[in-house]
């Protein structure tokens, strides 16, 4: 296993995450593609932390901890903006939520 | 030469994280999306555990799969009647992110090709102690404390504005 390896996974799912995010018309949906996004960031915080520092160094990975708190509050209001939608539109999907467009 | 099953389990989690992502990215419906999220996040956790995260895999797996997860599930319940189940995409918008998100994966590969320093760094398979005390000792009593502080803050702020967004108006 070496340090591309990871990379290269880690690379996939950011990629997957912002295709999600590109082409999905459901707010929810976009959310999914976020976490995959934040989740391959994480996997390379560990991953540098594992092959390029020294290995009593795990820095990275607490800071891949910082970053999956950040993504718990990032979903729990993410949610609760989509709920507030939901009650003011009736639906989710980006498009129809318009009312501040020129 | 010794025969491990090291590599194979590796690489069946990385099958494992990449191809239950292609699904959640492509599939119609919402609910099979949010399960298979669930096995990526699996994936990503056992790719932890490769590393010698153990605290980070296991926090993975309570935080994103026990908490972030059915957050997701709620929301698809609460806000998807039986006819927002399936997702809507749009054609051409289909072919823009396909060609956006291509060009990009091509972009961040030739970079992790390319780059000297991050050539021939192979895991030497050494064992390393649990990380548990060393990332206790860092958040609490070293580097890491300030932004401890602060991303509990943080939290604590987020949770309290996500209740007030979400709660019914009361109107007088």
């Amino acid at each position: 296993m070496t340090l591309q390896h990871y990379l290269v996974i880690s690379a996939i799912l950011f990629t997957l995450g912002i295709f999600a995010v590109l082409t999905r018309r459901n707010a929810i949906s976009i959310l999914m593609g976020i976490e995959l996004i934040l989740n391959s960031c994480n996997l390379n915080f560990a991953a540098f932390s594992r092959f390029m520092t020294p290995p009593e160094d795990i820095s990275g990975q607490v800071i891949a901890i910082f970053g999956i708190v950040l993504a718990a509050a990032e979903a729990a209001v993410f949610l609760a903006i989509i709920l507030a939608i939901y009650r003011e539109f009736g639906s989710i999907r980006p498009n129809e939520v318009d009312t501040l467009k020129g | 030469m010794e025969f491990t099953l090291k590599p194979f389990i590796f690489y069946g989690f990385a099958l494992m994280t990449i191809a239950s992502a292609l699904v959640v990215v492509t599939v119609r419906n919402i609910v099979h999306a949010a399960f298979s999220l669930m096995v990526t996040l699996f994936g990503v956790a056992g790719l932890y555990v490769f590393l010698q995260a153990d605290f980070l895999a296991a926090t993975q797996v309570i935080v994103y799969v026990g908490g972030i997860l059915v957050l997701i599930l709620f929301g698809v319940m609460m806000t998807s009647g039986r006819l927002e189940m399936r997702i809507h995409i749009e054609r051409g918008q289909l072919l823009l992110g396909g060609v956006v998100a291509l060009a990009l994966l091509m972009l961040l590969l030739t970079v992790i090709a390319n780059t000297p320093a991050w050539k021939n760094l192979t895991d030497d398979g050494t064992e390393l102690p649990p990380t548990t005390e060393r990332i206790g000792e860092l958040i609490l009593n070293g580097p890491f404390l300030l932004p401890f502080e602060v991303v509990s803050v943080l939290l604590l702020v987020a949770l309290i504005g996500a209740a007030l967004i979400s709660r019914k108006e009361v109107r007088d």
